[in-house]
């Protein structure tokens, strides 16, 4: 093998590339699967399935390899674009690029960078509340008893808590989602992290909703350039270039790169605009 | 026609150089560039000025020394020629021109529009050929049967001339259409098969080694090679790479 061939070669840093982009390009297609159901589920099957994200085992690996996955791609991405502007000291005093190649291959790197800078705020917004935020509401319906509404916490055995009992102090929360005995000191229920709440709080806040439902807009347009070149060139950059199968990996990419960043962006503006 | 010229002018490796402007008439469409060149040079000659140096030999689209960044596109605006063999009734009277050296830290200016492409030579001496004992008794390379298709791909391939126009033309001074070209020919061939793996990892590290930049499929030096050289060729040095740097 040449001197780590698969990690600093030119050609290494592109597999890495490619390889790293097609996974976020699976995530992203299980993540819009999941965020559907804030437009088509119910609070409930939304708050199982958020619980059931941050839980499951597996999923908890693959949320790694994702973690990792837009390290790698943003490092390597922003080392490969530092070689290439040093790859041409002295720029062209005129250059017509877009008489050869697409806008959107040209601005690889500032897409992502965009890209880069929503996902650390769409972390902070979303990802960080629900694992860190003790404020983090956990999920109640209101029922009609006939003697007046009351106020239950849905728990993941199926069941039902009334809120009476914490405020009455004969149930203690603990570790923000745990149902404490409070003589007892043993643990009864769990309840359900309220993500569907803050999701829809937060795209509907009086103030802020409608600037954070345009940038998640704008975003999902950067997405779309990215992917635009981003998943057939990802196949080229692997060695995969066959007349035979280039028009069918294009058109599925063109498609892929549109439909998801779509779908995405119609579930904040379905959030703001629409629903209750 | 009448046309006004920006030409880029440097004194020599060391020194900066500055676009410098040049009216010029009584062109005639039928000129090819460099003939227009050379009427501009004769009247800087007749002047008492310095003419303006750029590199030339066959004038026929053939050697690959040609070169020339004119209007923001190697080897001009015309498709599948070099700028030997582009002609003058590709722009109209009363254009601006500019016209630049092969822009890359790899390809550095010599003179005027004279760039040193010898990098290209270091990579096709890292690996870029075959080895075969001129003992006496070689084997006639036409008695080893090859499928049409391949030897096709492989000619395709060996019609690179090594102009640069490619690593001139990329955002990112890749030459990675070049070097899989010269990769391609030989590998595609029962005769390249032998060395292939070394031949890829050589040459990619010598390109490395040259400061080229990296390729991001923009797909731009396709478009702008004068001899058409696909980039499923990149595509095939990629495979080779992965191949070989994994076994
Ligand atoms: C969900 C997020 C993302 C997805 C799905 C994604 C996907 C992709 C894909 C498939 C490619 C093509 C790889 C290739 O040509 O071999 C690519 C290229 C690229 N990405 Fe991303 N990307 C994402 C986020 C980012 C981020 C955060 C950055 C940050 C800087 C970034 C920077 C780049 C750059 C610079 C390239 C071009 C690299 C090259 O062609 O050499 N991407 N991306
Ligand atoms: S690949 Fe095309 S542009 Fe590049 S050196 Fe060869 S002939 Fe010139
Ligand atoms: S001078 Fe030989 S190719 Fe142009």
């Amino acid at each position: 093998m040449a001197k780590s061939a698969i990690l600093k070669s030119s050609l290494a840093k592109k597999y890495w590339m490619a390889l790293t982009g097609l996974f976020l390009c699976l995530f992203l297609a299980g993540h819009l699967a999941g965020n559907l159901q804030l437009i088509f589920g119910n609070a409930l099957q939304f708050n199982q399935y958020a619980l059931f994200m941050t839980t499951n085992p597996a999923v908890k690996l693959l949320s790694y390899v994702t973690y990792i996955s837009i390290l790698f791609h943003a490092i390597d991405g922003i080392l490969l674009t530092v070689q290439n502007q040093r790859a041409r000291p002295i720029k062209y005093a005129k250059e017509n690029a877009s008489a050869n190649s697409a806008w959107a291959s040209r601005n690889m790197a500032v897409l992502g960078t965009l890209i880069l800078v929503f996902i650390v705020t769409h972390m902070v917004n979303f990802w960080a509340k629900m694992h860190f935020d003790a404020n983090m509401p956990l999920q109640t319906i209101m029922i009609d008893t006939g003697g007046g509404k009351q106020e239950l916490y849905l728990t993941t055995d199926g069941d039902y808590l009334p809120k009476v009992r914490v405020e009455q102090k004969l149930v203690t929360i603990k570790n923000r989602t745990e149902f404490y005995d409070t003589g007892a000191d043993v643990k009864i229920k769990d309840g359900y992290k309220d993500l569907h709440k803050i999701t829809f709080a937060f795209f509907q806040d009086a103030k802020y909703g409608l600037i954070a439902t345009i940038a998640y807009v704008i975003a999902m347009f950067v997405l779309a350039f990215h992917l635009l070149h981003g998943f057939a060139s990802a196949f080229q950059s692997l060695g995969a270039n066959n007349p035979k199968y280039n028009g069918l990996i294009r058109s599925f990419g063109k498609g892929f790169a549109i439909i998801v960043p779509l779908l995405f962006a119609i579930i904040p503006v379905y959030i703001h605009f629409f629903a209750k | 026609m009448k046309l006004t010229l920006k030409i880029w002018r440097q004194k020599n490796a060391k020194e900066t150089g500055k676009i410098v402007e040049y009216p010029i008439d009584n062109v005639s469409p039928d000129m090819s560039f460099l003939e227009m060149l050379d009427v501009l040079n004769e009247g800087l000659i007749n002047k008492g000025d310095d003419p303006v140096a750029f590199d030339h030999d066959c004038r026929e689209g053939i050697c690959g020394m040609c070169s020339l960044f004119i209007n923001g596109e190697a080897h001009g605006p015309d498709r599948g020629v070099t700028t030997c063999q582009l002609h003058m009734r590709m722009f109209k009277d009363g254009d601006t021109i500019f016209i630049e050296p092969f822009r890359a830290k790899a390809f550095p200016v010599i003179k005027d529009l004279v760039v040193d492409r010898s990098s290209f030579d270091r990579i096709q001496h890292a690996g870029g050929f075959i080895s075969v004992n001129t003992s006496g008794n070689t084997i006639d390379a036409n008695t080893i049967p090859i499928n049409k298709h391949d030897a096709d791909r492989s000619f395709d391939a060996a019609t690179c001339i090594g102009c640069g126009a490619c690593v001139a033309t990329c955002k990112n001074s890749s030459a990675m259409l070049f070097v899989s070209a010269k990769v391609s020919q030989f590998a595609l061939l029962p005769q390249g098969k032998v060395e292939a793996a070394d031949r890829v990892l050589n040459m990619v590290n010598q390109m490395d080694a040259e400061g080229f930049g990296n390729c991001t499929n923009t797909g731009a030096c396709e478009v702008e090679c004068p001899k058409g050289i696909s980039l499923e060729n990149i595509a095939r040095m990629n495979r080779e790479y992965l191949v070989a740097s994994i076994k």
